[in-house]
């Protein structure tokens, strides 16, 4: 436990020792901001409702995650430092955990910024702030597992382009799952697979969030994706770190 | 019990056997040096001794802990130094060595008198509330070996800690090293031969993997085709015929020409039978008024002893 304090705290200042913190922060504002008012027909929607700036969550985390995770391994094996850091008493799954709090607290200071959003919509209506505070928590363990998912990547490579691209395509493959047209496209091949795969979908999940009720069992499956990514990568990592 | 004890360790990476069943122990107050050219496995050894890496065969146990089954245990008894010193960059010198205290189990003031006490050690408390990428390369090494240090380690792994340093540099690095040795035990890995003589009081030779020697640096050196001959220099210019002539005294078998320089000539002297010839050489050099520097025994050339051996490891 002391260890995960440690390295956690160790990490998280590391986002603002550089900026890095603050551009992926800028970036992060803007998209959103682009996705809910532009591409998300906000205004045009007529509702103090936040569906259409959630609704873009999944595709923004694609490319927004990896870019946050991509560098949690591979550079630390590309400078060295991993040999630092396992080579004080420190078990691989400490720093796994330790690294993933820290960028997932992170991304939650990312989600918290955009409170300007919120405001907007309770300025023009009296939106329902049941559903609103739901899909902020899905998206949040949205994130996290996206976040497993990078981590688990970064830890094979000691490359941040690989890095970056694998987690990209492995997240827009845990969302294509859920996504309408490839579903229409599986449901040719079987509809069994297609409902099967569906409820391995990130989308399945987070939609069933956004309605306003936090259902056990979709909270489960962010945990599951979560730990099994932790694991999966602590023991590629075990095999790789001197690569 | 030993300190450390390597028993049969092998590792291969993938089809390369990088370290070739080698075994030794190493006890508290011994300072060891691993010698060997570039990829001849000493790395690979310390990262295995250290834990990074797993060994394919063989065991190593730090203090009776062994290095897989008890990996933790092993750890918090060792201070390691890596390769190139690689360090958290982005981060203040005072931070990292915190951050460092801290994983090793330091707290409050405790953490505090563990920084503060590595900052006399390795001299490097005035520049704490630097960030260490902006560090030169003879401060980066310092935090290195300063991180390495801050439990008080009973066992100190140092990967070339000198090198790329200033002579300097090299001189505070080994001053520290030796004030260290007496309660410590020590390996450090080295291209310097001249470092063993300084700080080593055991030499192990690795080539190929595989332990080709492993004594103190006297009996290497006594290894050494030189050892035992009569070494002769001149300062500047030798007078002619100087080696037909050294080769005239009684008792003489051989004269080999060392080197010859503008500014220096060095002889030796192979003795016939193992017969005492220094007198007779000192007398004929006085007798024809030679101006030579010095007369001496000479103990053997180590750069001698390390090419021999590894270069018949390579066949």
């Amino acid at each position: 436990m002391n260890n995960i304090n440690a390295i956690f705290k160790r990490e998280f200042k590391s986002y603002f020792a550089t900026p890095i913190a603050l551009i992926f922060l800028v970036v992060f504002l803007v998209l959103t901001g682009f996705f809910t008012f532009k591409l998300g027909s906000f205004y045009e929607m007529g509702q103090a409702s936040l569906a259409s700036f959630f609704a873009w969550h999944p595709w923004l985390y694609i490319f927004i995650v990896p870019a946050v995770s991509m560098r949690l391994w591979a550079e630390e094996k590309r400078s060295g430092t991993v040999e630092l850091l396992f080579t004080l008493p420190v078990t691989l799954f400490e720093a796994m955990v330790a690294k993933f709090l820290a960028a997932w607290l992170f991304l939650g200071l990312a989600l918290l910024l955009t409170f300007p959003m919120v405001l907007t919509v309770a300025y023009l209506g009296q939106p329902d702030y049941g559903p609103i505070l739901a899909s902020y928590i899905g998206s949040f363990f949205m994130a996290g597992a996206f976040l497993a998912v990078g981590l688990f990547v970064s830890a094979m490579t000691n490359n941040q382009v690989i890095s970056f691209v694998v987690a990209t395509f492995l997240c827009l493959f845990l969302v294509l799952l859920g996504y309408s047209p490839v579903q229409e496209l599986l449901v040719k091949i079987s509809p069994d697979l297609m409902l099967m795969l569906n409820v391995l979908s990130v989308p399945y999940h987070f939609e069933a969030i956004q309605r306003g009720v936090i259902n056990v069992g979709n909270l489960v499956y962010f945990v599951s994706v979560i730990l099994f990514f932790l694991v999966s990568g602590a023991v590629i990592l075990d095999k790789s770190k001197a690569d | 019990m030993s300190v450390i004890e390597v028993q049969n360790l092998c590792r291969y990476f993938g089809e390369t056997k990088a370290v070739d069943n080698i075994s030794f122990n190493v006890e508290k107050g011994e300072v060891l040096g691993f010698l060997g050219p570039n990829g001849a496995g000493k790395s690979t050894t310390m990262k295995v001794i250290t834990g990074f890496i797993s060994p394919t065969s063989g065991t190593v146990r730090i203090l009776g802990h062994d290095i897989e089954q008890d990996s933790i245990e092993a750890k918090k008894k060792v201070g390691y130094l890596a390769e190139n010193a690689p360090l958290y960059g982005e981060m203040k010198v005072g931070e990292f060595l915190a951050f460092v205290a801290d994983v090793r189990g330091y707290e409050g003031a405790h953490k505090f008198q563990a920084v503060e006490r590595v900052y006399d050690l390795t001299g490097i408390g005035s520049v704490a509330k630097q960030t260490i990428d902006t560090l030169s390369k003879g401060f980066k090494r310092r935090v290195g070996l300063s991180q390495a240090l801050i439990h008080d380690p009973d066992i100190l792994i140092l990967d070339e800690p000198t090198d790329g340093l200033d002579p300097n540099q090299k001189y505070e690095v080994r001053t520290l090293i030796n004030k260290m040795a007496r309660d410590k035990c020590i390996i450090l890995s080295t291209h310097i031969l001249e470092e063993v003589d300084e700080v080593c009081n055991r030499v192990a030779i690795i080539a190929n993997g595989k332990l080709v020697a492993d004594e103190t640096p006297a009996k290497l050196k006594a290894r050494s085709r030189a050892a035992g001959a009569l070494s002769v220099s001149f300062e500047g210019n030798a007078p002619e015929n100087v080696l037909t002539e050294l080769a005239k005294i009684s008792g003489v078998a051989r004269v080999e020409e060392i080197s010859k320089k503008k500014s220096n000539a060095v002889y030796l002297l192979y003795a016939q039978n193992n017969a005492v010839i220094l007198p007779a050489v000192t007398e004929e050099l006085t007798k024809r008024q030679w101006p030579y520097a010095s007369v001496g025994l000479e103990q053997g050339y180590l750069d001698e002893v390390f090419r021999t051996l590894t270069n018949t490891g390579r066949n």
